[in-house]
């Protein structure tokens, strides 16, 4: 059990794939400009390496080494067509905001990083605890940029049209820069700094 | 004509890859140390854009479409690039040995680097034709090249500059990707 636990918790903190190995940014930053395209995104994510860990793992015996790659390559964007028509036929509003984020999850190294580096070495109990860890890690990354973003970018936060509260004074004159691209650099890389800062993650 | 040349620079300018459309990220804080494999890293994955728009335009409107398969394209494309990459990546070897010392290295980490599935992509959404299709790609691949370069340039001077601690190496990379992104937000109006 302890191992399974210690797997779980890896990604979330320790190799945090976003703040602490940098690893699949481009869906990071350029869907984290609101809270709803953080959880959907988080969901895609998890759906596809908790299923892309379990099939390499269940097959990592058979599959050959000299053409892994290509097929953990056919295996993740199979799984990714599967979401991508998914939240095309139940969650059109959500698809269309995520747009070609979705199909490009394929070349998120995240996942292709954990097929190549942990469940086609390990067995499938220990590839499942990698891949929720990992999908945790990544989605309290995204949902903490998303939610820097929104607050300053509207004033306001917002979950699937609910609104929680507004602050006074900034939801009448929004910062929306950092609802724009840069705004989403600048927040990644204030929020590195404060990690190292607060001790969290290690100076270079 | 001029439609062809407002794609470029739509591509290469307003909507960078890197700072507006945020493809490519990997590279573009991994190898923008210094200019020299910045530049090489640029050239290859304008190639590889290149070749790919080339081989998956005509492969989804000739192959994809007609098949009414049009839901396959990211597993299709995506064996594509890993295919072509290899090609290119044999063939650079064959014929000059120079550019394959200089590209080298980079080219298999280009079939997992989203700014060439993107484009294959965009070129698709944005119904583009297929002289569209590379000029977007030309675009594309030529304002990956600036950015990583201009940021190359940057950080080599960066080394030098008494950056605080908590800030150094990937945080103030960031802030700079920023602060780039500002400063080509300014082409904004240039190409509509």
């Amino acid at each position: 059990m302890s191992s399974f636990v210690k797997n779980l918790t890896n990604g979330i903190v320790r190799s945090n794939p976003t703040f602490i190995l940098l690893l699949g940014l481009c869906p990071t930053l350029a869907v984290s400009t609101s809270l709803d395209n953080a959880v959907g995104m988080t969901g895609a994510v998890l759906f596809v390496l908790l299923t892309a860990n379990v099939i390499v793992s269940l097959l990592r015996r058979w599959i050959p080494n000299r053409v892994r790659i290509p097929t953990f390559i056919v295996i993740i964007a199979t799984l990714v067509t599967i979401v991508d028509l998914a939240l095309q036929g139940f969650a059109w509003s959500l698809s269309q905001s995520l747009g070609m984020y979705i199909p490009l999850i394929v070349v998120n190294c995240i996942i292709l990083g954990r097929a190549e580096a942990f469940a086609s070495r390990n067995n499938v109990r220990q590839s499942v605890a990698d891949a929720i860890g990992m999908s945790i890690g990544f989605g309290v990354a995204i949902l903490l940029i998303s939610l820097v973003r929104q607050l300053l970018g509207t004033g306001s936060l917002e979950v699937f049209s609910i609104r929680l509260f507004s602050v006074p004074g900034l939801a009448d004159n929004p910062a929306s820069i950092f609802l724009l691209p840069m705004g989403a650099f600048f927040v990644i890389g204030i929020l590195l700094a404060l990690f190292r800062w607060m001790g969290v993650s290690e100076c270079e | 004509m001029s439609e062809l040349v407002a794609i470029f620079f739509g591509m290469a300018l307003v909507n960078n890859m890197v700072l507006v459309k945020f493809l490519g990220l990997c590279p573009f804080f991994g190898v923008s140390k210094n200019l020299s494999s910045a530049f090489s890293m640029g050239v290859a994955v304008l190639l590889v854009m290149l070749v790919a728009s080339a081989v998956t335009w005509p492969l989804f409107h000739i192959l994809l479409v007609p098949s009414g398969v049009e839901f396959m394209r990211t597993v299709i494309f995506i064996l594509v690039i890993a295919s072509l990459v290899q090609i290119i990546e044999m063939a650079i070897k064959r014929t000059n040995l120079t550019l394959y010392n200089a590209l080298g290295i980079y080219l298999p980490l280009i079939t997992t680097n989203c700014a060439v599935l993107g484009i294959t992509f965009i070129n698709i959404d944005n119904e583009y034709s297929f002289l569209g299709s590379i000029a977007a790609a030309l675009g594309a691949g030529a304002g990956f090249t600036l950015v990583l370069v201009i940021m190359s340039g940057i950080r080599e001077r960066l080394d030098l500059a008494d950056t605080p601690k908590v800030f150094r190496g990937a945080p103030i990379a960031f802030i700079i990707a920023g602060l780039l992104g500002l400063a080509f937000l300014a082409f904004g109006g240039m190409v509509g």
